[in-house]
């Protein structure tokens, strides 16, 4: 039987610490669309969008309802759009706008898959599609994008981040306008996960089923508050144990959740994405997880341990509470949509460089960090290839989304508002890589690679 | 099937009076009641079954909020209490 403190401890969680559902995604594989004409493909595209998800934001709805938890998103991830253009040819823009009207058409909030994998080399279509990313982002309002540079398996190809360099910055001139908000949508991967449900850098990869529901978590509140209550005194051991107990509990809801969605719209479950996912929303930030840990600020010595120790104690709770977990799965660090971390970046406290190092512990990478206007297109293919390579030689994902915020220098801010929160610029290191970067090329599979 | 209405707010009078008047008006059967008050603070848990009620759940929580607006009032399926847990 229920009992009252059980009860109540949900009902908190969700009034007070702001746990919700981050995400429902669903992914559908757009393989069975491609066609010669580039006009077919798009209509085939719509058709298959709009019929396949047709039911997902009233399913969100009625779930929320039934279990009175919010869900935040409701997101359609695609397979990757270069394997489209490669059969279909023709201007790529067609593809973005055709995705965004299915995306608005059918009510969701964003749509990923406007994507090249491009870790080896270039396929067809791919560098047609990377090359009109900007003006995508540009003329479409929900559209994400996302570029896988290299892999473990596969080293990294440093032709495509010398040109992703240039398409950050141009993606930030094109809107600048609009707070540069193109630079939020695009994602430049390393071991890209291809059952991701988060934004911008979800898409729905060639080795996943037709049509999968992925389900992303968060729940920062909820474990700042369940060590607030704990014992100053307890050892780390101790605090890596009620995350753990805390995580467990979020992830059965996540599970709960998507198997009730799975289960409404006769689609597939696919994966819980165990994530700490912070919002700009006071008391929903992972930055103060660590500050509660014992930090002065996020930023500070012993940030990195902190995180390592927080990351690694989610997926262990979240595993058992979970049928099949995937995706990112660790706690998320985007700097302009985590209160703490605002801060922490507005004091001068958090600097790239010690994000840098925090990236190598958990999930994703420099993620919505805003860079001065000025920014060369060749030091952010530099910091891309920095990720790329963390990512390399650790097995894991790694990431880079900045944002050039155009005409805007160290200490002023861009304000993207909801989700994407505010950003302060912070201090790049302008020393110049650009011979490197010229050099193109590919930087071989480590060591790491040779498992079998 | 069953849900769990919890209502948190100050106390006083006819609380437990409007929330199982509304739960009659829904069809709702009130199968456990549990309440507190400490400091004035007024906690209540009610489980109720709702294989027959005529209303959905949101609806049922709508005339709660009417008829105690000053209270923090939840209709959840008993369903997400017992993922959260029990194993």
């Amino acid at each position: 039987m229920l009992n009252m403190t059980d009860i109540m401890e949900t009902v908190t969680m969700i009034q007070d610490e702001a746990l919700d559902i981050r995400t429902i995604t669903m992914g559908i594989s757009l393989l069975d669309c491609a066609d010669g004409d580039i006009d077919v493909s798009c209509e085939k595209v719509y058709k298959k969008i709009t019929t396949k998800a047709h039911d997902l934001v009233a399913t969100g709805e009625a779930i929320e309802k039934k279990y009175g938890i919010p869900i935040v998103n409701k997101r359609i991830s695609v397979t990757p759009i270069a394997m489209l253009l490669g059969a279909s040819g023709g201007d790529p823009i067609k593809y973005a706008k055709t995705l965004d009207k299915a995306a608005k058409d059918v009510g969701v909030d964003l749509i990923g898959g406007f994507t090249a994998l491009v870790q080896k080399g270039f396929g067809p279509g791919d560098e047609e599609l990377i090359k009109a990313i900007p003006q995508a982002l540009a003329q479409t309002d929900v559209v994400c994008s996302s570029v896988n540079v290299g892999s473990t398996k596969a080293g990294i190809n440093m032709d495509a981040v010398k040109t992703l360099g240039q398409v950050v910055r141009d993606c930030a001139e094109l809107t600048k306008d609009d707070q540069c908000v193109g630079a939020t949508k695009l994602v430049v991967f390393c071991n890209a996960p291809e059952d991701n449900p988060f934004m911008a850098g979800a898409f729905h990869g060639p080795g996943e089923p037709d049509c999968v529901i992925n389900v992303g978590v968060s729940g920062p509140g909820v474990v700042r508050a369940a060590l607030a209550d704990l014992d100053d005194k307890a050892d780390m051991g101790e605090v890596a144990n009620v995350i753990k107990k805390t995580a467990f509990k979020i992830t059965r809801m996540g599970q709960l959740v998507g198997a009730e969605a799975s289960r409404m719209l006769d689609v597939p479950f696919g994966i819980i994405d165990l994530s700490l996912a912070p919002t700009p929303a006071v008391g929903d930030s992972v930055a103060h997880i660590l500050e509660e840990v014992g930090l002065s600020q996020c930023g500070a010595a012993g940030t990195t341990a902190a995180l390592a120790m927080l990351n690694d104690a989610v997926k262990k709770g979240g595993l058992m509470a979970a049928n099949n977990c995937g995706g990112l799965s660790g706690a998320f660090i985007p700097v302009t949509e985590d209160a703490g971390m605002i801060d922490a970046a507005r004091t001068g406290c958090l600097r790239i460089e010690k994000l840098e190092a925090m990236t190598a512990v958990c999930s994703v990478g420099l993620d919505m960090i805003v860079i001065p206007g000025d920014t060369t297109a060749e030091v952010i293919s530099a910091m891309i290839a920095d990720e790329a390579a963390i990512g390399m030689v650790n097995y894991k994902t790694t990431a880079v989304r900045v944002i050039p915020a155009i005409g805007l220098k160290e200490g002023e801010e861009l304000e993207f508002g909801g989700l994407f929160g505010t950003g302060p610029v912070m201090k790049v290191n302008t020393s110049s890589p650009s011979k490197m970067i010229e050099r193109g090329g590919h930087i071989p599979a480590p060591m790491q690679a040779l498992k079998n | 099937m069953k849900a769990v209405i919890t209502v948190v707010g100050k106390d006083m009078v006819g609380i437990l009076a409007k929330v199982s008047t509304t739960c009659s008006e829904c069809n709702a059967n009130v199968l456990d009641v549990t309440q507190s008050v400490l400091d004035e603070y007024f906690t209540m848990v009610m489980v109720v079954d709702i294989s027959d009620l005529n209303a959905d759940l949101s609806a049922m929580a709508g005339k709660l909020e009417e008829k105690l607006p000053t209270m923090k009032i939840h209709v959840m399926h008993e369903d997400i209490f017992n993922a959260m847990h029990r194993i």
